[in-house]
């Protein structure tokens, strides 16, 4: 028992709900999701078929050359136990066109080159399937900046956003997703043999317990040095969390008139739906 | 005015499209006729019933005044049963509120205007709304109705006053997000709050307590239903999903309201003098005199 643990089937319920009535307020009855074979968009995955039945959901699955085989094994278990429609296009040719020709070798940019292109694919297909992207991004790798702007942060809506990794795990069990998309360590196969977890520098266990108290329960650095967190952890986690606010908002509009789209010209979304 | 004997009172459950008055209209007329046909005596809509929740600039846009169309058709339903429903009221000096109207014998009869609007974490009413001023209760010929919205009833005295006024029942038109899905459950912390709250208002004052939600999402924003009705003895006789479109009807009686007063006289033996002779340590300016005599 944890802090963290949520009520799976009340989650469950919430979430279907809100995708179903969320992307027919955008005028739509399908979606898509990225599928990696990761937990995350495994769940998403599911949620989407709860919401708007299998024969409605496309799961893409995006591999690069690079891309370890097993990711895609698992993608497909998750198709095959969802019952959802699937669509395979590699990225390689997409991706290794700019990588090769502009000479990237870093680690970091050829990731974000991958997560971009795989946003294309998703966004065209979109166009083509009539359906809405589902994002897959849980609130510990959103908090923590773990993730690529306009790469795999680029969605439509997102089921996941409010959900600590503690709870994608927790969910995913209740939904009885394959078994190997549980128990592998999180990655974000961009190269071979990355786990999230070494390139964080802790686990997401510890991760979520800390971010959990911050931001849920409003404690202050000392009020979780008090409570026996690691100072360094602490002050790691807190940096990131600041340092990628810009993730989490729409660019900054500079104010010249009496009334400015991103500051006083106040609809939602869901304006006149 | 008549004293409550025996009220059928139907809550409706909605989910009101943001922005689109004449579709929540629409679907408020055939809620109204289907009720009324059923035989039932009262209808309860929820908060901003007719407009949606998190409205923002759309507050002005959708704003009604008193003799408006909107507001005449729901006046014109009320011939053969009332009905408290939510709406932007725009006063003639321009003024914004939030708030419910009973709708009576073919006329709006009273309006109570939210006193306490929410400005704290995801809310921000205070930007966008006038607060109210007073709690008076409405007068209907089912009974005596102490009306309240959402926040209003977190805050101690606004149950109070309508106490004082020997209401029937408190009508707790809301629009409150659902949140908290945390274990030990069961269900969302945020209704077992309201829970609590409705019940301790239904013990306390000796009251039946009728709260109505809405339900849906406003860009990713959940609202929690579960519109629920509490007896004088501080049962739940009724309580609603939490996340769909749902209706129930529950008969308000009379006779509960004296039985329960008569086992705990919690009104009779009030003293609301003492409380009138110890404001004057907390709101300056008023007289202390009652205190010293």
């Amino acid at each position: 028992m944890s802090e963290l643990d949520i009520q799976p089937e009340l989650v469950t319920r919430m979430l279907t709900s809100f995708l179903r009535e969320e992307v027919e307020n955008a005028g739509f009855s399908k979606a898509l999701v990225g599928l990696s074979g990761g937990i995350d968009s495994a769940v998403s995955a599911a949620l989407s078929a709860r919401a708007f039945g299998p024969q409605n959901v496309l799961a893409v699955l995006m591999p690069h050359r690079q891309s370890n085989p097993d990711s895609e094994a698992d993608a497909l278990r998750v198709v095959d136990a969802l019952g959802i429609a699937s669509r395979r296009v590699e990225i390689t040719q997409m991706a290794d066109a700019y990588l090769d020709g502009e000479c990237v070798n870093d680690a970091t940019r050829r990731g974000n080159v991958m997560a971009r292109c795989r946003m294309i694919v998703l966004y065209d297909l979109s166009v083509e399937w009539s359906g809405l992207v589902i994002g897959t991004s849980n609130k510990t790798e959103m908090l923590l900046g773990y993730s690529t702007q306009w790469g795999d942060s680029a969605h439509a809506v997102n089921p996941l956003g409010d959900l600590y990794k503690h709870q994608v795990f927790q969910l995913a069990r209740h939904l009885e997703l394959p078994a190997p998309v549980i128990d592998k360590p999180p990655s974000a196969d961009l190269f071979e043999g990355q786990t999230d977890e070494a390139d964080l520098g802790f686990s997401y266990a510890t991760a979520d317990r800390v971010l959990f108290a911050m931001v849920d329960r409003r404690f202050s650095i000392n009020d979780l040095l008090d409570a026996g967190f690691d100072e360094s952890l602490v002050r790691t986690i807190a940096a990131r969390v600041v340092r990628n606010q810009y993730k989490r908002l729409p660019p900054v509009l500079a104010k010249l008139s009496h009334r400015s789209i991103s500051h006083d010209f106040r609809y939602l979304r869901d304006w006149m739906k | 005015m008549a004293s409550l004997d025996r009220c059928r009172t139907v809550l409706a459950q909605t989910n009101p499209r943001l922005g689109d008055l004449h579709a929540n209209l629409s679907d408020h007329v055939q809620r109204i006729d289907d009720a009324a046909a059923a035989g039932a005596d009262l209808i309860v809509f929820p908060e901003l019933s007719l407009t949606g929740y998190f409205l923002k600039d759309q507050v002005d846009e959708l704003a009604l005044a008193p003799d408006s169309g909107a507001l005449a058709e729901l006046a014109d339903a009320s011939e053969r049963i009332s009905i408290v429903a939510g709406f932007v009221e725009r006063t003639p000096e321009g003024r914004l509120y939030n708030s419910i109207g009973l709708f009576e014998g073919g006329a709006l009869r009273n309006v109570h205007r939210k006193v306490h609007l929410v400005s704290y974490g995801m809310f921000d009413e205070g930007r966008d709304f006038a607060a109210g001023e007073s709690f008076s209760s409405f007068e209907s010929e089912r009974g005596r109705f102490g009306p309240l919205i959402c926040e209003d009833l977190w805050h101690a005295p606004s149950g109070y006053l309508h106490f004082l006024d020997n209401v029937d029942a408190l009508i707790v038109p809301s629009a409150s997000p659902a949140r908290g899905a945390e274990q030990p459950g069961p269900g969302l912390a945020s209704q077992r709050v309201w829970r609590t709250l409705l019940t301790a208002h239904a013990m306390m004052y000796r009251t039946w307590v009728v709260y109505v939600g809405r339900v849906g999402w406003e860009d990713g924003v959940g609202f929690g239903g579960s519109s629920t009705v509490i007896d004088p003895f501080g049962d739940v006789v009724v309580e609603l999903d939490g996340l769909e479109v749902a209706q129930a009807e529950v008969e308000l009686d009379g006779s509960a309201l004296r039985r329960a007063r008569v086992s705990t006289p919690l009104r009779r033996d009030e003293k609301p003098w003492i409380l009138a002779a110890e404001l004057a340590r907390h709101v300056p300016g008023l007289p202390d005199a009652e205190r010293d005599s």
